[in-house]
């Protein structure tokens, strides 16, 4: 009988070009996602050494870290960050590479964007250089963010050097609650494994709650591996993951879509397949989860208080006593008395529609807190215009909320969208580093649902009880 | 790439969990198109005020850590986001290398791409350097990749690992595109069985 393989090492050996002995495997790159901000010194390595960009049509670009969010057409005041843009506009044309612009309809975070054109699809590899690429595992495929020096390579070869990564399975059993989401499952995983607990591991996520979440929410999960120090993060493709991709603009058509469904199907994991690690989570335990500190690992339930410190080992310590003093917290507080004055919807992490549908279920027919400014940044245009025809913008705007153009905006302020010193923000992005928002500001990670909540009860609050308009 | 073979120089400690390259660079420096220059922007939101005044307090401010090649930090050196620049950061401003007992894997992918030395020691070898640079002036250290090991003039001594096509790859300074390169063949063989689908050639 062959030997039981797994998910991840199915991919992995399908895109083995070269072993060659003495060094690392030569991997083939299926996607390469390209942005303004990790690529101009990629680009200009090409044209030192004299090189093309090998697949121009398995090379796909957007801009979405530095560009403002305010209507399109405002002019781009910050010249630096506009020479960053107009130099990867450059390097496309120069290259042949398929750029979704800023005035792009399709234009968006290049995480949100992959899925939704069908450029991400099951069994790819698929690479960025950004390290929340592990979002395009939740598809099955093997996704992973990489340094300026591998954009590079990848543009100039289509393959990457790569040592073999550890696999480590996290299997999920029961149903999460109502009210607790992909979201709160990947802090709660990161709260209980730590925050490089995954290092060297690509995670397979399952079980029967990874089974029940959406496209969304998986992408959610898989996102949020990289917190966790994992390579990448992947789910198997099922029928959830087929019923997703098929009707998207750049996937299979007609013969190609059987067949391509057909080598989908043989993608999951063996039964009986080994992993380097397994971790055991409680779904149904979980609650909806806010962090009070500065890695996504220091993390506690709504409904708990900010930890104390003087149990833990001395290193632990002395970074949760530098985190509570950064948070300005005290240990004892509780969760739900931290007031806020910032709200973030948006994020590679949540900003998909299916986020806006929570938050703004959550926010309609109430109204933010005077003393918050709340903003909702649709991951893409296509998640904008959807949200529109459905009117979850008047929703949000109704309630206080400001209505934005696509990008990665606040979640780590590149462009004008920044915390001040001291304020304090509820959001839905994926890391609370020190300065991560704006320098001086205090980030709290939670799930959209929380969020919204949040703005509008100017401090946290159990969306378990939250009264729906 | 600059060759990494052995390396001594003054060591500075950074006693500190979790580094994220956040810290290492903050996000309002990644907007330039070069390579170089980073090293004034290392560590920016610990090194100056909101005003931009220096902070004296800052370890890498202290004059007897001047001209420190050396780092070394607590645990998860290096995680977060995958900017390279934090790499180039280190490096522009006068690093070799970071000691540390684990490292984010991106981060310590990006360091042989810029003959940067991620070491490796366990928790408590960290802790004896740690200690070491926090009480010995001038404290040096040698870190000699041909035989795989850290020293220093009093007696510390400890291996480390590292990928034995890396170390190569680091000792000679070479250009891993071109390694790669060198499989022209394979590649293409690769790319006639699996061509780019055609749903990517629609404009």
């Amino acid at each position: 009988m062959a030997q039981k393989k797994t998910l991840f090492e199915k991919i992995w050996n399908a895109h083995l070009v070269a072993q060659p002995a003495g060094r690392s495997p030569i991997l083939y790159i299926d996607l390469h996602l390209v942005h303004e901000v990790t690529s101009p010194q990629a680009f200009d390595g090409l044209r030192a050494a004299g090189r093309k960009v090998r697949q121009p049509l398995r090379t796909v670009a957007t801009v979405d870290h530095n560009i403002p969010t305010e209507p399109r057409g405002t002019p781009i005041t910050d010249l630096i960050a506009a020479k960053q843009i107009s130099a990867l506009q450059l390097s496309c044309k120069e290259f042949g590479i398929r750029l979704f612009d800023m005035d792009s309809p399709d234009q968006g975070i290049v995480h949100v964007i992959g899925p939704e054109l069908g450029l991400t699809q099951p069994g790819m590899t698929i690479v960025c250089g950004d390290s929340h690429t592990s979002t395009h595992g939740a598809f099955g495929a093997l996704a992973f963010g990489i340094g300026t020096s591998e954009v590079e390579h990848v543009l100039a070869t289509q393959c990457l050097a790569q040592q073999t990564p550890k696999t480590m399975k996290i299997d999920v059993r029961g149903r999460l609650a109502e009210g607790v989401t992909a979201k709160d499952l990947a802090l709660g995983i990161i709260g209980q494994i730590g925050t490089d607990g995954a290092t060297g591991h690509v995670i397979e996520y399952a079980g029967p709650a990874v089974r029940a979440l959406s496209m969304e929410g998986r992408m959610t999960l898989c996102n949020m591996s990289i917190e966790a120090g994992a390579r990448a993060g992947m789910v198997a493709p099922d029928e959830t993951t087929i019923a997703y991709v098929k009707g998207k603009r750049f996937a299979p058509k007609n013969a190609e879509w059987e067949k391509a469904v057909a080598h989908w199907h043989s993608l999951p994991s063996d039964e009986g397949a080994t992993f380097d690690k397994v971790v055991e989570i409680d779904g149904a335990q979980l609650c909806p989860f806010v962090t009070w500190g500065t890695n996504p690992g220091m993390v506690a339930p709504v409904t708990g208080r900010v930890p104390e410190v003087k149990g833990l080992a001395e290193s632990d310590r002395r970074a949760a006593e530098l985190a509570l003093q950064y948070m300005g917290l005290e240990p004892g507080k509780r969760i739900e008395d931290i007031g806020i004055d910032r709200v973030f919807i948006g994020s590679c992490t949540n900003s998909r529609i299916e986020d806006l549908r929570a938050a703004a279920r959550v926010a309609k027919g109430h109204h933010v807190s005077k003393k918050v400014r709340a903003m909702v940044v649709p991951g893409s245009q296509t998640v904008k215009r959807t949200a529109e025809q459905e009117g979850l913008h008047r929703i949000f705007q109704d309630a206080g909320f400001e209505w934005r153009e696509s990008g990665c905006s606040m979640c780590l302020g590149m462009n004008p969208d920044i915390l001040q010193p001291g304020e304090r923000c509820a959001s839905t992005s994926n890391r609370n580093f020190e300065g991560r928002q704006g320098r001086g500001g205090r980030t709290h990670l939670v799930s959209p649902m929380m969020a919204a909540a949040a703005a509008i009860a100017g401090h946290f609050t159990d969306i378990r009880n939250w009264k729906y308009q | 790439m600059k060759p990494f073979t052995v390396h001594r120089g003054r060591v500075a400690p950074l006693d500190r969990v979790n580094v994220d390259t956040d810290q290492i660079i903050p996000k309002q420096f990644l907007k330039r198109i070069e390579r170089t220059g980073f090293g004034q922007f290392v560590f920016y939101d610990w090194r100056f005020g909101a005003d931009g005044t220096k902070n004296p307090d800052f370890v890498l401010h202290e004059p007897r850590y001047e001209g420190a090649s050396i780092l070394v930090a607590g645990k998860n050196f290096g995680c977060g986001s995958s900017r390279e620049h934090a790499v180039w950061a280190l490096a522009d401003f006068g690093f070799r290398a970071v000691i540390s007992s684990s490292f984010a894997d991106i981060f310590a992918n990006n360091s042989t791409k810029n003959g940067f030395l991620a070491v490796r020691l366990s928790e408590d070898e960290v802790a004896q350097l740690m200690q070491r640079a926090q009480d010995i002036d001038d404290y040096q250290l040698t870190i000699d990749l041909e035989q795989c090991e850290v020293r220093d003039a009093k007696g510390f001594r400890a291996k480390f690992s590292v990928d034995e096509f890396i170390r190569h790859c680091l000792l000679n300074g070479l250009d891993d595109i071109g390694l790669t390169l060198q499989h022209e063949a394979e590649i293409a063989a690769y790319e006639t069985q699996h061509p780019a689908p055609s749903a990517l050639k629609a404009s």
